[in-house]
C-alpha cells in the first residue's frame, strides 16, 4: 500500500512525533510505500537543523533524515507554517535578510497543495497531532 | 448518501476561532485545496461551531483572526458547511445562530460525510 503520513505535533512537547516515527518505521518494514511525511501546524519543529536533544535521547530530526535515506521518504514541510515558527532554507533566510537557516534538505519547503495532493494520491494519509 | 466518495476533501474543524491557530490552519487547508480546483466541505464538530457565531473582532494579539476567511469561503466555492448537531446543543446553540448557511448533521450524519469524501483532514 502507499502510505503518507501527516505530522502536526511539535517534537519533544507531544508524543505525536515519536508515534508518526515509528510508525514510518512500521510501514516501511512491512514492505509497504511510504511516499512522504508533511509536516504542518508545530511538525514544522521536526524539521529544525539545529535541534540537539540530549544524547540519551532518540534524535527525531535525524530520524526523519535516515528514513528518507534508506527508503527515499520525501520530507515535505508547509512553508507558511514553518516561515511564521522560523524554519527557513539557505534561500528562505536569503530573501528575508536573516543570518543562519534552520532547516535544510533533504527536508524541502513547500505547499499545502502537496498535502493534498499526497492525500488524494496515496492509499492512506495517516494524521498524527497532539 | 453513496458508498463510494463523491467528494475530494472534508476539513473538520475542531477548534475554536481563538486560543490556537488550528482553526486558522484548517482554513488554508481548505482554501488551497479548493484553490486546485478540488471540492471541499468543512464539518465543524465541538467546540469549532464557536467559530461560526457573528460579531468576533481579531482581538488584542495581533492576530488577524479567521472571521475574514470565512467570509470567503464563498468565493473559493466552498459552500458545503456542516455542524455537528449535539456540537449545537452542547453550546446552547441554534442553526439560526450561525453566521452563514450550516447542514446540521446528526451522528449517522457525520459517519455519511466522512464516508462520502475522498480524503479527510482533521484540525
Amino acid at each position: 500500500m502507499r502510505y503518507a503520513l501527516l505530522l502536526m505535533g511539535a517534537p519533544y512537547s507531544h508524543q505525536a512525533s515519536h508515534s508518526a516515527l515509528r510508525f514510518a518505521q512500521a510501514v516501511v518494514a512491512r514492505g509497504h510505500r511510504l511516499e512522504a511525511v508533511f509536516f504542518y501546524h508545530d511538525g514544522v519543529q521536526n524539521a529544525a537543523r539545529l535541534a540537539a536533544p540530549p544524547q540519551d535521547e532518540p534524535h527525531l530530526v535525524d530520524a526523519w533524515v535516515s528514513l528518507h535515506r534508506e527508503h527515499d521518504v520525501a520530507l515535505q514541510v508547509c512553508i507558511a507554517a514553518a516561515l511564521r515558527r522560523g524554519l527557513m532554507d539557505r534561500r528562505e533566510a536569503e530573501r528575508h535578510g536573516k543570518s543562519g537557516h534552520s532547516l535544510a534538505a533533504p527536508f524541502e519547503l513547500t505547499g499545502l497543495g502537496q498535502l493534498v495532493d499526497l492525500g488524494l494520491r496515496c492509499d492512506r494519509l495517516v494524521t498524527f497531532g497532539p | 448518501m453513496s458508498e463510494t466518495p463523491t467528494a475530494d476533501l472534508l476539513v473538520i474543524l475542531r477548534h475554536g476561532p481563538h486560543g490556537t491557530s488550528w482553526l486558522r490552519e484548517g482554513l488554508d487547508a481548505a482554501l488551497v485545496a479548493a484553490a486546485f480546483g478540488r471540492e471541499v466541505s468543512l464539518l465543524f464538530m465541538g467546540e469549532g461551531v464557536t467559530a461560526l457565531l457573528p460579531g468576533q473582532g481579531p482581538g488584542a494579539l495581533g492576530q488577524k483572526g479567521s472571521s475574514a476567511t470565512l467570509e470567503m469561503l464563498e468565493m473559493y466555492d466552498i459552500r458545503t458547511l456542516l455542524v455537528e448537531e449535539q456540537a449545537l446543543a452542547d453550546f446552547g446553540l441554534q442553526v439560526d445562530d450561525m453566521r452563514l448557511t450550516v447542514i446540521p448533521l446528526s451522528t449517522t450524519g457525520v459517519a455519511d460525510a466522512l464516508k462520502d469524501h475522498r480524503l479527510i483532514l482533521t484540525f
